[in-house]
C-alpha cells in the first residue's frame, strides 16, 4: 500500500472505530457531538459534563427566565440529531493524562481517548470574600440552578437589588428588575456600564438608559463588603464612598473564570486566559506547538483572529460556541488538507430596557468611534469601531437590520470612518475617541519562564503572579 | 417541542409574534424573547413561524427528548 492509502485507510478506520471523548455538555459540546456524527464519525462518543442537566441554553437565563416568564427547566437546547454517546453527567473531569490518553473523572473513573475536545467554558467569579458570599440573597449567575434562585427571589419583591458590575449580564439583571417594578441599584467600578464590551462613548449611553429607567448608578465605585443579619440574609453593601446601600438580593456579576483547572499539570497551554489553540481547533501545549489530538471549542478557547493581526481572541458568545465547535468536530475526523478554520466574525446580542443591543467585530480593538446612522437621542442607532482608518467592529441600538452592512465591511477590512449607507445619518459624524480602560493595568496574569537547554529538554513553565 | 432562536441572525422583523405570539415576543421596538419549550398544541404555530422567518433564525429540534442520558 502507497503511504497515502495507508493514512486513507487510517481516517477510514478512525472514523469508524475511534474513541472521541468530549468534557463539558453544553452549547459547545453538543453542538460538537451532533457535527461528529454528521460527519460520518460512528465511533463511540463519550461526553462528560459536571452539570446533571442535559445541555441547555444560557442567554433565556438573564432574560426570559429572571423575569419568570419561562421557567428555568424549559431551557433546553434542541437536538439536531441523535447524538448516540454515553453521556456521562454529574460528573467533573478532574484530570488530564495525555501520556496514557485518559481523562480522570471525579468518581475515579478514567475515560481513554483518542481524539478529545476541550468544551469546559467559564464560570461566573463569585464574590471574592467566602463568608460575604455565603450569605443568602447573595447570587451569580451562570447556571439553570442560579436563574431559578434568582428568579425565585426576585418574584418575592425585595426592597432593593444591588447588582455588583454592569457588564452586559449585570445590566441585563438591572433591567428585569425595573421591569418587574423592583428597586435596584447598580454598582460599577468603572466610568459607565458596558465600557469593557463597548468603550466609553456608547457606556455614557448605556448609562442614561438605565438612569431613564429608574435605576440607581453609580459609576466609579467598588462595593467594599457586604452585611448580613443575625439570620445570615445579605441586608446592605457598603460601598468604597464610604457609604451605603440597603438591599435584600445581591447579584455579583463580576465577568467569568474559565475551567481551566482540571488541566493542570497536563502540560497544555491552558490557563487564566483559557486554552491556546490554532484557528482550526488544535489546542497548543505549554511551549506553544500544536498538538494532534486535542481541540477546544467555545468560551473556553483562544485561537488567533486574522482580522485582528492574528492576536490570540476568547470570545465569550454564543455563535462562537456553535461554530467552533463545528469546526473543531469536523477537524477532529479529517486531515490535512481537508481542515476547515474558524474564521468567524465574531458577534453578541444583548436585550436590556427594551432596546436590542448588538454588535460585530471587536470593539475594544477600536480606538475611534463615529456614530453613522440614526439618533443617540432616540436610542436607534448605528455605530462604527476604527483602528488604524480601518473598520474594525459596530455596534447598533435597535438598529440590528443595519449589522450585515457592517458586518461585510469588517470582513473585507474596509476603511473607518466607513462609507455612509445612504440615508438616515445622523447631523454629526465626526470619529471620537471610543474610550476603553487602558489596557496597561498591571493585572494578575501569570509569567511565562523558560527551563532547560537541549532541544528535547526545552520547556516553558507557568508562574503564577500574585499581588 | 425544543425551539433556539439565533438572536445574531434574527433581525426583530416580528414575523414570528404575528405567526405565534404565545411563543415569541418582542419586549421594545427590536428585542425578541421567546419559550424555547412551547407545549405540543403550538408546533404548527411555530412551524409556521420558523418557515416565515425572513432570515430562518428559528432553529426547531429535529428528534424530540434526551437519548439515554445517563446521570451518575
Ligand atoms: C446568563 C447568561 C446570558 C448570556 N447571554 C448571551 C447573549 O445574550 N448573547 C450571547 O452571544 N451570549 C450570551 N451568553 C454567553 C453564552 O451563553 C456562552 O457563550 C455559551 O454558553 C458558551 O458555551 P460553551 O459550551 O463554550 O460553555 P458553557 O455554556 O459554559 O458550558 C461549559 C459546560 O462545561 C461544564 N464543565 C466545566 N468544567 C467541567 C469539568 N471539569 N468537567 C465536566 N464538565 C465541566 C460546565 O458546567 C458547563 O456545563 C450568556 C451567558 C450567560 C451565562
Ligand atoms: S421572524 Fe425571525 S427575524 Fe423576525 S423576529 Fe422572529 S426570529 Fe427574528
Amino acid at each position: 500500500m502507497t503511504l497515502r492509502a495507508t493514512v486513507a485507510e487510517l481516517v477510514r478506520e478512525f472514523r469508524a472505530s475511534g474513541r472521541i471523548v468530549i468534557v463539558g455538555a453544553s452549547l459547545a459540546g453538543l453542538r460538537a457531538a451532533e457535527t461528529l456524527r454528521e460527519e460520518g464519525f460512528t465511533g463511540s462518543l463519550t461526553i462528560i459534563g459536571d452539570e446533571p442537566y442535559e445541555p441547555y441554553d444560557r442567554p433565556p437565563l438573564s432574560k426570559q427566565v429572571l423575569k419568570g416568564w419561562v421557567p428555568a427547566d424549559h431551557t433546553k437546547l434542541p437536538r439536531m440529531r441523535e447524538v448516540d454517546a454515553d453521556w456521562r453527567l454529574g460528573v467533573a473531569a478532574t484530570g488530564l493524562d495525555r501520556a496514557t490518553k485518559r481523562v480522570r473523572l471525579a468518581d475515579g473513573e478514567q475515560v481513554p481517548y483518542d481524539r478529545l475536545l476541550i468544551a469546559t467554558g467559564t464560570r461566573a467569579r463569585q464574590w471574592p470574600n467566602p463568608t460575604e458570599a455565603a450569605l443568602q440573597g447573595v447570587h451569580t449567575i451562570r447556571s439553570r440552578d442560579d436563574a431559578e434562585q434568582l428568579q425565585k427571589a426576585l418574584a418575592e419583591s425585595p426592597s432593593r437589588v444591588v447588582v455588583i458590575g454592569a457588564g452586559f449580564i449585570g445590566s441585563e439583571v438591572a433591567s428585569v428588575c425595573r421591569e418587574l417594578g423592583i428597586p435596584v441599584t447598580v454598582v460599577e467600578r468603572g466610568s459607565a456600564p458596558l465600557v469593557g464590551a463597548l468603550g466609553g462613548v456608547i457606556g455614557e449611553i448605556a448609562a442614561q438608559m438605565q438612569r431613564d429607567h429608574g435605576v440607581d448608578l453609580r459609576c466609579g465605585l467598588g462595593v467594599s463588603s457586604l452585611e448580613g443579619d443575625s439570620g445570615g440574609h445579605v441586608r446592605r453593601a457598603h460601598l468604597s464612598d464610604g457609604t451605603a446601600v440597603d438591599a435584600d438580593v445581591v447579584v455579583a456579576s463580576l465577568g467569568s473564570i474559565r475551567n481551566v483547572e482540571w488541566l493542570e499539570g497536563s502540560g497544555l497551554a491552558a490557563g487564566f486566559w483559557g486554552v491556546g489553540c490554532d484557528a482550526g481547533g488544535r489546542v497548543f501545549d505549554i511551549n506553544g506547538v500544536v498538538t494532534d489530538s486535542i481541540y477546544v471549542a467555545g468560551d473556553v478557547a483562544r485561537a488567533p483572529h486574522v482580522l485582528y493581526e492574528y492576536q490570540f481572541l476568547a470570545m465569550e458568545h454564543w455563535d462562537n460556541a456553535v461554530f467552533g465547535a463545528e469546526v473543531a468536530a469536523h477537524n477532529m475526523v479529517n486531515l490535512e488538507p481537508h481542515y476547515h478554520p474558524h474564521l468567524l466574525l465574531p458577534g453578541f446580542w444583548s436585550g436590556q430596557f427594551g432596546v436590542n443591543i448588538k454588535s460585530v467585530g471587536v470593539p475594544p480593538f477600536g480606538d475611534e468611534i463615529v456614530f453613522t446612522q440614526g439618533s443617540v437621542q432616540e436610542r436607534r442607532f448605528a455605530a462604527a469601531y476604527g483602528h488604524r482608518g480601518r473598520i474594525v467592529a459596530a455596534v447598533t441600538f435597535d438598529h440590528g437590520k443595519w449589522l450585515e452592512y457592517y458586518g461585510k465591511l469588517i470582513e473585507r477590512s474596509g476603511p473607518f470612518p466607513p462609507p455612509p449607507p445612504g440615508w438616515d445619518q445622523p447631523p454629526d459624524m465626526k470619529p471620537m475617541p471610543a474610550e476603553f480602560p487602558d489596557p496597561r493595568v498591571p493585572t494578575a496574569v501569570p509569567d511565562v519562564v523558560l527551563t532547560g537547554h537541549a532541544p528535547s529538554e526545552r520547556t516553558a513553565e507557568f508562574r503564577p503572579r500574585r499581588h | 417541542m425544543r425551539i433556539v432562536v439565533d438572536l445574531n441572525r434574527c433581525q426583530g422583523y416580528a414575523q414570528c409574534v404575528y405567526l405565534a405570539h404565545e411563543v415569541f415576543r418582542l419586549n421594545g421596538q427590536e428585542a425578541l424573547t421567546y419559550e424555547p419549550n412551547p407545549d405540543d398544541e403550538r408546533r404548527l404555530q411555530v412551524e409556521r413561524a420558523a418557515a416565515a422567518c425572513p432570515v430562518q433564525a428559528i432553529v426547531i429540534a429535529r428528534v424530540d427528548g434526551a437519548e439515554g442520558i445517563a446521570t451518575s
